[in-house]
């Protein structure tokens, strides 16, 4: 089993903007930020005050690495879903904060064909979610193409959801590879409600959002009043592209979604999804990848625009990046791009590269395509740059530390 | 049988060249995987097939078939394909 016991290098950075803005309040806890990118993994260390930031990397240097996450419950143990341009796909699984790493025994896989059949093949493990405060050891992963997978024991063995994997109707909402995104058709935003470890949602790209009341034995597609793209059928679940759900901490029955066609909000027990992002503005539009939620502000989202129009540039649009903010559940938006470049940036922010810490002010976070760091102190305000010349930016977390 | 190790598995063999069993190719690599737990799947992937940049050379041959017969004394030779940016 591989394994590396080399501590990486650190070294302390500065943000290269400072923010005008004290905090309205010190930060309770040190904050840690978790970058996955295409070439390794970086962990940054925040100080009290969220202002220095000290960088532990790189791990696993020349790894794809498509998510880097601690587990909240025990606040030390950290999963990472890499794979290289020749190896397999694993999950390295350290228990000391990245000093050491052990690789997964029985990685995500999915199930061997029967004689004469053709099987499917993980290429990446794209999601890591813990799953309820309820299950210390479990998580669930989603993968390229679209798997969902279970680990009871901490992330050493990984079983398949055959509900999902191997269910002719799902496998027909998958589609094709072609049906995917440029890297591969993903199933991601695996979301545990945070009242009932039985209550999960999960997104495919393509493939739609769904829904398991039942801890996963059984799921159904949320899609109503999602649209797709002109000329298909929205009653048809493959036509649908999730590109990110997330669930509000401050209310566990309201749901956001960043979607190939737009914005939307969903208030359970309704099952219809609004599109909130019709009040965009228009040059801007709605199309995006991430979607981040307030950790107590269930009005509060954030997202980053991003260029989708003809060829789907994905890139920020006009080459000034911004991210935009709703504080009225999305009646109404307001551009956040103090600090940022203001013109000639062309870079954008992947699905999984955007977060918010637990802070008060809230601590913004996104990782660019072009390898830098920003973050934001004070809930987007202000945006400062604290690192710089990394490989493209896969994925960004934040972690309160203990 | 000699077995020569490339770059990226020797973060599980820690050593390029070792020795390992097996009459084919796929007895072989359950022996590797054996003693250096891991190794297999990332060469093999869960359909029991070469992943995409794997390549296996028998007595400098290359081999395309799990199944081919292998003697205790030839010298395999598993080989990263050019590949990534």
């Amino acid at each position: 089993m591989a394994r590396t016991t080399k501590k990486s290098a650190t070294r302390t950075l500065r943000p290269t903007a400072r923010a005008t803005r004290a905090p309205r309040r010190r930060p309770s806890r040190r904050v840690l930020v978790l970058v996955a990118t295409r070439k390794g993994a970086w962990l940054y260390h925040g100080d009290a005050t969220r202002r220095m930031w000290r960088a532990d990397g790189p791990h696993f240097l020349g790894h794809i690495v498509n998510h880097l996450v601690l587990d909240p419950r025990d606040g030390r143990t950290l999963l990472a879903a890499a794979k290289t341009g020749h190896l397999g796909p694993t999950v390295f699984r350290s228990t000391d904060l990245g000093r050491t790493w052990k690789e997964a025994a029985r990685p995500p896989a999915f199930a061997k064909a029967p004689d004469g059949g053709t099987g499917r093949v993980v290429d990446h493990t794209f999601w890591l979610t813990p799953c309820h405060a309820n299950e210390p050891n479990a998580w669930y992963a989603g993968t390229s193409p679209q798997g969902l997978f279970r680990s009871d024991d901490g992330g050493v063995t990984w079983e398949p959801c055959s509900v999902i994997n191997d269910d002719p109707q799902y496998r027909a909402w998958m589609g094709s590879v072609q049906d995917g995104t440029p890297d591969g058709p993903k199933l991601h935003s695996i979301i545990v409600d945070p009242r009932d470890p039985a209550h999960l949602y999960m997104a495919m790209s393509g493939g739609g959002v769904h829904e398991s009341v039942d801890g996963g034995r059984t799921f159904a597609p949320i899609v109503k009043g999602m649209e797709v793209v002109e000329g298909f059928d929205p009653a048809t679940i493959a036509f649908h592209d999730p590109h990110c759900v997330r669930l509000c901490p401050g209310n566990p029955d309201r749901l956001y979604q960043q979607n190939h066609c737009g914005i939307y909000r969903l208030d359970r027990p309704s099952n219809e999804w609004t599109r909130i992002g019709k009040s965009m503005p228009k040059r801007v539009g709605d199309i995006g990848f991430p979607m981040v939620v307030h950790p107590r502000d269930a009005d509060t989202v954030w997202v980053f625009p991003m260029d989708g129009q003809t060829v789907w540039p994905r890139t920020s649009p006009e080459g000034m990046p911004a991210a935009y903010v709703t504080r009225n559940g999305g009646k109404s938006w307001q551009r956040l791009d103090s600090g940022l470049p203001k013109s000639q940036a062309w870079w954008t922010v992947k699905r999984q590269a955007m977060t918010a810490d637990a802070q008060d002010p809230v601590g913004l976070y996104l990782g660019t395509t072009s390898g830098e760091l920003w973050m934001s102190r004070d809930e987007g305000n202000r945006w400062a740059c604290i690192a710089r010349n990394l490989p493209e930016i896969y994925a960004v977390e934040a972690a309160a530390m203990r | 049988m000699k077995v020569l190790i490339p770059g990226p598995l020797l973060s599980y063999t820690k050593k390029r060249k070792v020795e390992a069993t097996g009459a084919t190719i796929t007895e072989l690599l359950s022996d590797l995987d054996r003693q250096y737990p891991g190794l297999r799947f990332r060469v093999i992937d869960e359909q029991d097939t070469m992943r995409a940049h794997m390549r296996f050379f028998v007595n400098g041959e290359q081999v395309f078939d799990m199944t081919h017969s292998l003697r205790p004394t030839d010298a395999v030779q598993i080989v990263q394909a050019l590949s990534g940016g």
